[in-house]
């Protein structure tokens, strides 16, 4: 008897504290066998030469930072890889002002609106397989429809993912089209929750047009254009998908990105070289720190102004 | 509003609107579109050139039934396999985790939870040997199952950022008042905070479906062959199988994307929500 009352006691005492440990717990497990740890390993990888074959520690060969060195001095096609993903980051971002563009275009009550705010957003949910494909079919030189048009008004036709000068620039229109869709619903939602007294308010004052939108609508659109921003470069920079269906990388390598080049490094036809596909990981990993980075600290700002 | 109502512009300029809406989603929905009119066409019509004209005939029954008639289905049934359990693994685990970091003060609460989110966001490539080697090791390459386990275990990060905002706004009264009552802690998860979740675990249900059901990257790194590989990873043999056959490989891109296009349409409401909740709020 008095025995369970200690218990009782010892355990209400500690529930608060020992609760929320209970919960994490299986999420955290998993969460650190498969994403955590991995990280760490693939630091440690990106230290040896190693095919993959039989474990690390008696197989692989320790060689300190030549994966590194030979990246960044002798692999003409790892700078052709990170140029490309500058040019992803770059262009990508378009989304960001096209999909506002669509959604002040769209944020109207006419019959029928909500039907045709789904369709716009249609090329977010299929598969970036099926876009890619979608796409390869577009820019087919023979039967695309964009030779269609282009020929339509007069011009030659163009292979676009056959040219080695065009081909980043032909996937990364492809992968604007699910991404603008994708700011577009957020630059919506943002509209919807915009302030109507400002907005009327500012009007009474004269204010219209651009200088509304720059002055009035987009300081209230913050957060959704700062969720578009870490979406979209995020994207850009997780971009393979459309790269392997459209160009898998080609025309002679001229379409790969860190992320494609990582892959056909350790695991394709080219051979398995864990090792230096570790070390272009974790330069990718190095890059997307700093942006996530960014991300966590405006979070970590926000969380204190909410708790204070 | 912004941009101003159309029904208080001129009449012309609502009229204009009226018509450019059908035709700006045409031009924005054409490449789909075309690939919708090659997968009824007859292959008669890639022979004698005819793209972008008329369909000489209609043969959607016969297409479609070709794609069903191959491996494809094998392929959808591998993706239902392998979403379906993610889902309901990732959302319980972070149904937890989130009620854990939306609930309770204590040390460590945020840098558990920027952990999750940090990790949400790594390049997949960095995980990609340590994690194949795993699968390999547990016996589990080239099975549901292994690409299952990763899933969750990827998808538990951004489940958690968004279940525990979703938490931490709910009214932290109703907790207090449970506890003076002197409820039991994991009574209050499951009596109080779950039934308050029903309209996150929906939105994160729907949205992890399509995010699952999309993947490809590790779908090629974690299966290979017909008996594990999801129907992204399946269309690339298919389309090799049937290679320059444009009507089959557009039917089958169809209906590889047909899921979470159904999902999507259903629990529009619940998508939308999940899109944006999770972040803006």
């Amino acid at each position: 008897m008095n025995k369970t009352l200690m218990k009782q006691d010892w355990y209400q005492r500690n529930e608060i504290a020992i609760t929320p440990w209970l919960f994490l717990v299986p999420g955290l497990i998993m969460f650190a066998i498969y994403v955590v740890f991995p990280i760490f390993q693939s630091f440690r990888i990106s230290l040896f030469k190693w095919d993959g074959l039989g474990s690390l520690a008696t197989h692989g060969e320790y060689i300190g930072m030549a994966n590194y060195e030979k990246l960044l001095t002798r692999d003409r096609s790892f700078n052709i890889s990170l140029w490309n993903n500058l040019k992803w980051l770059v262009f990508y971002l378009a989304a960001i002002p096209a999909g506002l563009f669509i959604a002040l275009f769209l944020n109207q009550a006419v019959r029928g609106i909500r039907l045709y705010k789904s369709l716009f957003f249609f090329p977010f949910v299929i598969s970036q397989i099926v876009v890619g494909l979608v796409f390869t079919w577009f820019y087919d030189p023979q039967y695309g429809l964009f030779n269609g048009i282009i020929g339509f008004i007069g011009f030659k036709p163009i292979n676009v993912l056959g040219d080695p000068t065009l081909s980043t620039y032909g996937v990364i229109a492809a992968g604007l089209w699910p991404q603008t869709a994708y700011c577009m619903i957020l630059y919506l939602t943002g509209l919807n929750s915009v302030d109507p007294e400002q907005t009327e308010a500012a009007r009474l004052d004269g204010a219209k047009g651009m200088r509304m939108l720059w002055h009035v609508i987009l300081p209230q659109l913050r957060p959704a254009t700062f969720i578009a921003f870490v979406v979209t470069v995020i994207g850009s920079l997780r971009s393979f998908d459309l790269i392997s269906i459209m160009t898998n990388g080609g025309p002679f390598g001229s379409s790969r990105v860190l992320s494609f080049y990582m892959f056909e490094k350790s695991l394709s036809e080219y051979g398995f070289k864990m090792g230096y596909g570790a070390a272009i990981a974790v330069i990718l990993f190095l890059i997307m720190m700093v942006f996530i980075g960014y991300f966590l600290w405006r979070m970590y700002k926000d969380e204190k102004a909410v708790n204070r | 509003m912004f941009p101003k109502p159309i029904e208080k512009s001129s009449r012309t300029w609502q009229l204009g609107y009226q018509a450019l809406l059908p035709t700006v989603m045409l031009l924005w929905l054409a490449p789909l579109l075309a690939v919708a009119l090659f997968s009824i066409r007859p292959d008669s019509d890639f022979l004698i050139g005819n793209y972008w004209g008329w369909p000489s005939s209609f043969e959607m029954i016969k297409n479609y039934g070709m794609v069903f008639s191959s491996a494809m289905p094998r392929y959808i049934m591998n993706s239902f396999l392998i979403t379906i359990p993610t889902v309901v693994g990732a959302v319980t685990l972070s149904c937890m985790t989130g009620f854990a970091l939306g609930v309770y003060k204590f040390r460590g609460n945020l840098l558990i939870f920027f952990m999750f989110i940090a990790g949400n966001f790594v390049p997949f490539q960095i995980l990609m040997v340590p994690v194949r080697d795993l699968t390999l090791d547990m016996g589990l390459y080239n099975t549901k199952t292994g690409l299952v386990l990763f899933h969750i275990a990827f998808q538990t990060g951004f489940c958690t950022l968004f279940m525990r905002n979703f938490i931490k706004a709910l009214p932290h009264e109703l907790i207090e008042a449970a506890r003076v009552e002197g409820i039991a802690e994991w009574r209050i998860f499951w009596f109080v905070v779950l039934p308050l979740m029903k309209p996150a675990i929906a939105a994160l249900s729907v949205l992890i479906f399509t995010f699952i059901w999309n993947d490809y990257f590790w779908a090629i790194v974690l299966t290979q062959g017909e008996n594990a590989q999801p129907v992204t990873a399946g269309i690339t043999s298919f389309n090799a199988q049937f290679r320059a056959m444009y009507h089959l490989m557009s039917a089958g891109s169809i209906i590889a994307a047909l899921p979470p296009v159904l999902m999507f349409f259903l629990m529009q409401k619940h998508f939308i929500a999940g899109l944006t909740l999770g972040a803006v709020k």
